[in-house]
């Protein structure tokens, strides 16, 4: 069996606050191989950065802690590694990229200095190796002028650019994995399609592992191999992009795919928000966290939390209706349930 | 660049004449005048000649372009109490102990400032952190003329380390500095302190992490930098004020510095004296505030002198 570059098994975080303790992540396992990028994809407050940060070793303590469950990155457990190597994985193993390039670069700091930052340690490069590192990776991400702009500030470049240092950030040491949380978000709609254009052709040249966060399934359908779908801190489906698009197992991914917009339709379909919010995290519900806004719930989805179905090809879902003993989704649809 | 120096020079130099012109109409409204304390004594004539020495008697309007005049070319004039010494000469005669004194001040101010602000940010909420912010308070609430009597009680007369007063070796500097400097410390720790607690909750904070740089890197080439920033503007008020607090920290520890024969010349109505050491102040603290400006763009990159605004 071969091992995959990236596990997260049963991971449990929480935060404390004044409020009492937010169960952020509640038991999320998935993985990531070799050269394939895997999207997570969530409502807002869901535990998507909260995981990222895990994998990181990130989670700021206090408030946060990791309580369950481990990250396993090349068979090593990163998640009880004592901080000094950890921070010969951070950067060099793994990348990050984030969501805000207006606030994430030091803005006293050149943007070939931060660049190399990790670079010059890990590798006590002379500074005109440094420099010519920090040239290379500006033309990689593809901003003109390098030369130039290696000794520019972050105030002097425009959003979509500075999203493209900050790529540039993560890619300096040679990652094998990146972990992008949102890094299209906070950017417009043209500038949003380049950054996704370069993080894909990236992948592909540098045979990288990418995590991409995202809240938009265009986003997922665009770059990703794979999905992890979260939902209130748990994971509720999982499986290739083809799959869960084309046989979507769970009433959450039913609900983000209705307000999805819909090229292949004729006329226009009106996106449907999935009615409802997801469930106080300080007592999160005992059974399936979606049961208050889901259509097809039952007596046992409010008692009990949902085995995990197996579809094949790693395709899963942790949903009653899956299990033989629930009534068929046809006859609830015919019963008036929404589909 | 130039254009803006050239810019900034002028709008000093018109500052200091504002300065002047009313340094010069107040102190002609107070009453009494150089004279006050002898003219019981001295023959009418006798006083009408020294008036006519010092053109006193000449109307206000007369006086002010004549002292104008003389100070274009750098002479602030001749003291009136003291005969033989003129306002030059007093200047530079005190200026060597009042600047050691400001400067080490300063100097003790901004490191230790800084300095606490930082250990307190990074222990935020804890042990340090309170201990830093009790001191804070103290050194906002106790102004200078108590602190040093405080120092001289504990650490000159029950704990002979250091000379009661006067001015000579280094040792004697010691306590004048700490007195000058104990309040202008906690002011630059309370800033740094909220400084830097805002710095390291950015976003490039998380960003130095995730590249695996270690915390006290972090601290020193993110951090620091960028909390230093907003302190900076704050420093000029803060000499300003250590300034005026050497007139009378000088007194009270029998400094023979500049800020003797200001309040001499106060108490004796001396306006030249007055006026020397009040326009040399002023332009020490305008050219401190000029060159803070320069600082401050320097550290920040997105602070440009070229730039028309702002
Ligand atoms: N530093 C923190 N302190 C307290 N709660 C936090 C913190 N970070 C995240 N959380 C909580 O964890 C939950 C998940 O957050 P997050 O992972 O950021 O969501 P998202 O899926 O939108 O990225 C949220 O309910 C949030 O309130
Ligand atoms: S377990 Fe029940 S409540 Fe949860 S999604 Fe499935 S049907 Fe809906
Ligand atoms: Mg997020």
């Amino acid at each position: 069996m071969n091992q995959h570059l990236l596990t997260i098994d049963n991971l449990k975080v929480n935060f404390k606050t004044y409020g009492g303790e937010v169960q952020a992540v509640r038991g999320v396992s998935f993985h990531v191989d070799k050269g394939e990028t895997v999207a997570i994809v969530g409502e807002s407050g869901c535990g998507k950065s909260v995981t990222a940060q895990a994998i990181m070793g990130l989670i700021p303590n206090p408030p946060g802690r990791i309580v369950g469950g481990k990250v396993v990155f090349e068979g090593t457990e990163i998640s009880s590694l004592p901080k000094k190597e950890l921070l010969g994985i951070r950067g060099t193993q793994i990348g990050m990229v984030f969501q805000d390039p207006m606030t994430a670069l030091n803005p006293t700091m050149k943007v070939g200095a931060q660049i190399v930052e990790g670079f010059v340690r890990s590798q006590k490069v002379s500074r005109e190796e440094a420099r010519k590192r920090a040239i290379e990776m500006l033309r990689l991400v593809g901003i003109p002028d390098p030369e130039q702009r290696v000794d520019q500030y972050p105030h002097q470049f425009s959003g979509g650019m500075r999203q493209r240092v900050v790529i540039a950030i993560a890619l300096a040491c040679d990652p094998k994995l990146v972990i992008a949380d949102e890094p299209t978000t906070a950017l417009d709609v043209t500038i949003q399609a380049q950054i996704l254009d370069l993080l894909k052709r990236l992948q592909e040249e540098q045979q990288l592992s990418v995590v991409i966060i995202t809240h938009d399934l265009g986003v997922v359908a665009e770059i990703a191999h794979r999905m992890v779908v979260m939902y209130a801190g748990m994971v509720v489906e999982t499986g290739t992009v083809e799959d869960v698009f084309a046989n979507p197992k769970h009433p959450y991914t039913w609900g983000l795919m209705r307000s999805l917009p819909r090229l292949d339709e004729e006329e226009k379909q009106r996106l449907v928000p999935i009615e409802g919010t997801p469930p106080d995290l300080f007592n999160p519900p005992v059974g399936c966290a979606f049961a208050a806004r889901c259509d097809f719930a039952m007596e046992i989805c409010k008692q009990q939390m949902p085995p995990t179905t197996s579809f094949g090809q790693g395709h899963e879902a942790a949903c009653w209706l899956h299990d033989e003993r629930a009534p068929r989704i046809e006859e609830l649809v015919a019963a008036g349930r929404q589909a | 660049m130039t254009n803006y120096l050239v810019k900034r020079v002028l709008m000093m130099l018109v500052t200091l004449w504002i300065i002047v012109t009313l340094t010069f109409s107040l102190m002609h409204a107070i009453p009494g005048n150089p004279f006050a304390s002898e003219s019981d004594q001295l023959p009418e004539q006798i006083l009408a000649n020294l008036r006519a020495k010092y053109h006193l008697d000449e109307p206000l309007p007369v006086q002010y372009l004549m002292y104008l005049k003389n100070l274009v070319f750098l002479d602030l004039g001749p003291s009136i109490k003291s005969d033989s010494r003129s306002v030059n000469d007093m200047i530079a005669d005190g200026f060597g102990a009042s600047a050691w004194l400001g400067g080490q001040a300063i100097s003790i101010a901004v490191v230790f400032g800084i300095l606490f602000g930082i250990i307190a940010a990074l222990n935020r909420n804890r042990t340090l952190d309170y201990v830093a912010m009790a001191l804070a308070v103290l050194g906002v609430a106790v102004p200078s003329f108590i602190m040093a009597p405080l120092l001289i009680n504990f650490l000159a007369i029950k704990f002979p380390l250091f000379p009661v007063a006067t001015w000579g070796t280094w040792m004697h500097t010691v306590l004048p500095s700490l007195a000058l400097a104990f309040g202008p410390i906690a002011i630059i720790t309370r800033y740094m302190r909220a400084s830097m607690i805002e710095v390291m909750n950015q976003n490039y904070i998380r960003t130095a992490e995730a590249k695996g740089i270690p915390t006290v890197l972090i601290v020193i080439k993110h951090g620091i930098r960028n909390a230093i920033l907003p302190v900076i503007t704050f420093l000029g008020p803060l000499i300003a004020s250590l300034i005026t607090g050497t007139f009378v920290v000088e007194k009270i520890f029998a400094i023979p510095g500049i800020g003797k024969y200001f309040v001499d010349g106060i108490f004796n109505r001396d306006y030249p004296v007055i006026l020397g050491t009040t326009i040399f102040y002023s332009a020490i603290l305008i050219v401190t505030i000029f060159l803070i400006d320069i600082a401050y763009s320097l550290i920040d990159p997105r602070i440009r002198l070229t730039k028309k605004e702002g």
